[in-house]
Order: structure tokens, then sequence, then C-alpha cells
């Protein structure tokens, strides 16, 4: 499940910039609720992107990496038309997958 | 209050967007090439990540960037940027001295990857934020202090 | 002598200290801007601005229907551009309406839906934040056009008036009016610049920057929202959301803004 990510992908004298941002709410399990429960720790854990069905980034986040996440990277080679997918894995086990075309 | 919204939230916008969601699930099966690192993102001291890590003996470089403003308007979302000039960079991670847990986010940097990655993080003080780089199995940093301030009603 | 030996290099120091405080101030000013500048590429408010799309274009309430017939003023289905002409009169209504107060009369009549409950909701549950997404979606289909609000009809006028005369109710437990803080240049809480909103500019780059995305809480605030936040900031009684007096408001503060640009959504700290 989760919700989609926004992914900007453009090309340019031979790199091709990737921007995302995701949906999520990135809970730090250090803060507590109205009713001082401890909200527990939920947040994406894993980040996969690839171009052309090749993997070219993966990355390992924890808790303390900011609500609704924006990541900017940049990959050799790309050019318009290619395809990005960048995904997530969550604490929870959650997943989700978005697609993109670069231009 | 706010928390209790927030949840439901999050439930509700899950039915809502439960069409393009499941399309989503569907493509998404294993993904990350390594496990999570939970001993690394569990580290409470920097010797006690860096160890994790295998950074023990990391030097300062000023061949690692870290671009960020030197004070951010609110904790809960502070942008940085890290570059790395040296070759061979196959590992990129953002650590902020005094959160509870140091490590934000390690980026594995493949061989198709420029070596340069932004993204926000929190900082729960003002607090020296450091880009730790891995090139050829060595560790390279950059240091810098940013500075989180209260802002008043956000204009 | 031994004063005098003392004090002239506190002299010295004291105003050197004033020079270097001076430096500093302006070295914080420019960190932020470029912290704001980081913040723009890649603002999560785009992620609303797809879901209150989604809100907008998908059948729903008793009728099961769309909003996207709704009139925000430049005719059945035209969302371009609309936002920068809110608030306006709407015969239909026969009251002027900003964007938000607009979409509940579409809700209501398009949709069948009963918005009392929607009214009625506190910020930050469900029913404000589908509100909060769908102008969202509105005012960044505005982005880059020019403020253009009319005072030409009595009823617009009027609510021009009476935003004015709230803008400058002083009263609650503090004696406290919106322009205590937004009546003059150069005020400011803590960090924040407070736009003065009697004038071009400071209308200007208030009104255009709404809805937006406030990084504090990591929500999504509409102008509705952010009005009330005055209020209670004031120590007013809490305004009914969508009521004339927070619609007079926008109108005021649309109205001083007439020719500046629609930079919406925005991202606040």
């Amino acid at each position: 499940m989760g919700h989609p990510m926004k992914i900007r992908a453009s090309s340019k004298d031979g790199v091709t910039e990737i921007k995302v941002l995701m949906n999520h709410e990135m809970e730090t399990g250090f803060r507590k609720d109205s009713s001082g429960n401890v909200v527990p720790a939920w947040f994406i854990r894993e980040v996969t992107a690839k171009l052309n069905d090749k993997i070219v980034m993966t990355a390992q986040w924890g808790p303390s990496v900011s609500k609704n996440p924006y990541l900017a990277f940049k990959v050799k080679g790309g050019k318009a038309g290619d395809k990005v997918s960048v995904s997530w894995v969550d604490s929870q086990g959650d997943t989700r997958t978005d697609e993109a075309t670069v231009t | 209050m706010k928390n209790a919204h927030t949840r439901r939230q999050i439930l509700r916008n899950g039915g809502l967007l439960g069409l393009l969601a499941t399309i989503g699930s569907a493509i998404a099966p294993r993904l990350a090439l390594a496990e999570w690192n939970k001993p690394a993102f569990d580290g409470k001291t920097l010797p006690e990540t860096y160890k994790v890590l295998g950074a023990d003996g990391a030097k300062e470089s000023s061949d690692v960037q870290l671009i960020a403003s030197d004070i951010a308007e609110n904790g809960a979302v502070v942008p940085v940027q890290a570059v790395s000039k040296i070759p061979n960079t196959t590992q990129i991670s953002f650590l902020v001295e005094k959160n509870p847990n140091m490590l934000a986010a390690l980026f594995d940097i493949t061989p198709d990857m420029v070596p340069d990655v932004t993204t926000r993080i929190k900082m729960g003080q003002t607090s020296n934020v450091i880009v730790l780089v891995k090139a050829d199995g060595k560790f390279y940093t950059a240091t810098k202090e940013i500075k989180v301030t209260l802002g008043g009603c956000g204009g | 002598m031994r004063w005098r030996k003392i004090l002239v290099p506190l002299a010295v120091a004291t105003a050197l200290g004033a020079v270097v405080a001076r430096a500093e101030e302006d070295k914080s000013a420019q960190s932020i801007e470029q912290y704001r500048e980081a913040l723009k590429d890649g603002n999560p408010a785009e992620l609303y601005e797809s879901s209150g799309e989604e809100l907008w274009k998908k059948p729903a309430g008793p009728k099961n229907v769309s909003l996207e017939k709704c009139d925000l003023g430049l005719g059945a289905g035209v969302v371009k551009g609309a936002y920068a002409q809110l608030p306006r009169y709407f015969k239909d209504t026969d009251k002027v309406q900003d964007a938000e107060s607009r979409v509940l009369t579409c809700m209501s009549t398009l949709q069948g839906v009963d918005v009392a409950k929607y009214v009625n909701a506190s910020f930050g549950t469900p029913e404000k934040d589908d509100l909060n997404a769908i102008a969202t979606y509105i005012s960044g289909q505005s982005k880059g056009v020019p403020v253009k609000v009319s005072l030409a009809l009595p009823k617009e006028q009027q609510m021009y008036d009476l935003g004015k005369r709230m803008f400058y109710y002083q009263g609650g437990s503090h004696d406290f009016s919106c322009a205590t803080c937004h009546g003059e240049e150069g005020r400011r809480i803590r960090l924040q610049d407070l736009p003065a909103l009697a004038t071009k500019k400071g209308a200007g780059s208030a009104w255009t920057s709404w809805p937006a995305y406030r990084v504090s809480a990591g929500q999504m605030w509409g102008m509705q929202w952010r009005i009330n936040d005055c209020f209670r900031q004031q120590r007013f009684p809490e305004p009914v959301y969508a009521s004339d007096v927070t619609i007079a408001l926008s109108m005021f503060m649309a109205a001083n803004a007439n020719g500046a640009l629609m930079d919406t959504p925005g991202i606040k700290r």
C-alpha cells in the first residue's frame, strides 16, 4: 500500500538527475501522542532506484529522515524516454513502487 | 488530538489511494541489495556507529563536501547534500552527532551513480552533521555544524 | 588612569561588537534564505496537490459525481487561473466566496454532500485534510498567474471593507488586532518576518504563498486554517470555517495583492 510518490527525472549532458518525493510519516518512535502514549517507530528503511530495470541506487534509512522524504541523486547516462522506477520498504514491511519517464 | 488525526488520515488516504497503491504493491518484490543494517542505525555514540560501519579511523577530507545552510529554520526538515570527489566512492552516509541515533541515511553508490546525493533529515538540536564516505574500502568525512532555530508562527 | 585603560579598549570592543553583530545578522538572514531555497525544490505540497486533484476528479457523495463541473468563477469546470481571481461574487449563492467555501458549495450542489460535517470538523481531521488538498490543487493551477481580484460589484467591495475592519479590529484578552503584527513593515516573531498585509508588497508576498506545506508539523495549510490560527494567536473566538469574516480577511489580502504572481503551493517553516 502506501501513497504515490512524485518522481522527476531529467537528463542533461549525459547525467540523469532523479528527484523523488515520498509520502510517509517517518515516525521516530520518540514522539508521544495526546494521551501520552509513545507513537511507535514507523519509517522507510530501504529505497531502491532502477533505470531501465537496472538497479542504480540503494539506500538504507533510519527514522531521522524527514517526514514526506525528499531524495535527489544523479545517475550516469540515461536519456529522454528512459524508465525510472523507485521502490521503498518501510519498517512494517509495507512497500510501494512508482515509475517515471526521463525527460 | 493531532496524532490521532494523523493516524486516521493515514488510514483514510490508504483507502482513497487504494487502487494506485495496489498497482504499486503488485510490482514490488524483494528490493534492496543489502539487509537493513540495524546495529548501525541503533548506534548511540559516534564511535559505536563508526565501528559497526567499519569506519574506525575515518579521516576528514576536502574532497568530501557537505552542502547545507548554516542555519535550519526548523529541525524537522534540514536539507543536506553530499558530494564526493574521491574516486571509487561506494557509500555515502549522513550522521547527526546529537541525535539519539547518529546514523540518518546510508546510500550505496553504484558505479552508475555520480557520488552526489541530497535528502532532508531531522535534527533534535544544533549539532555537527557528518558526511561519511567510503571509497576503496577507506572512510573519509566532512563535518559542518548546523544551527537549529525555533521559529515563530510560520508566515 | 586605570579606568581609562580599561574603558578605551572596552569602547573599541563594543563598537567592534556592533559591527560583528550586524555582519552575523546578515549572515543569518542569508543562511535562512539558503535554507528556504533548498526546500522549494521538492515541496511536499506537491503530494497534496496530487491527492487534491484525485479528490477533484473522483466521483463521490450521494450523487456519486466528481467536482470537475464546479464553477470556481471562470465557468463550470475551469480550474486554471481560477484561484488567482478568488474571492469573488457568485450569482448562484449571492455571496462572495473564497476557494474553500466555493468547494463546499460544489460538494453540496454537485455531489449532494452534507457539508456541515466538513465545516465543523477540526483542522487536521480527514474532512479538513480533503478540503486543504483540494484547495492546494486549485491554487497550484494558478501558479504564475497574477492575482486579479475584483471589487467592482457592491458585495465585493462590502466584503473588502468588512475585511479591512476586521484587520484593524482590536480586542480579546490581549487587546490584539491583525494589524498589531501585520500592520507595519519590519515586524517579526523570532526569525519570521511578518508581512505588512495592508500593503501591496506585504499582501503580495503573503497571499500568493498559501496554501503552504508547513515543515514544522508536516501539514498542508490552506488560507482558512492560516486565518483560523491567527485568530487563536490573537486570543479571539474561533471563527466558523468559511464564514464571512474569514472570507472578508482573504478578500482584504487578495485585493491588496492584486498584480502579484501566485506562487502556490508554498512551503513554510
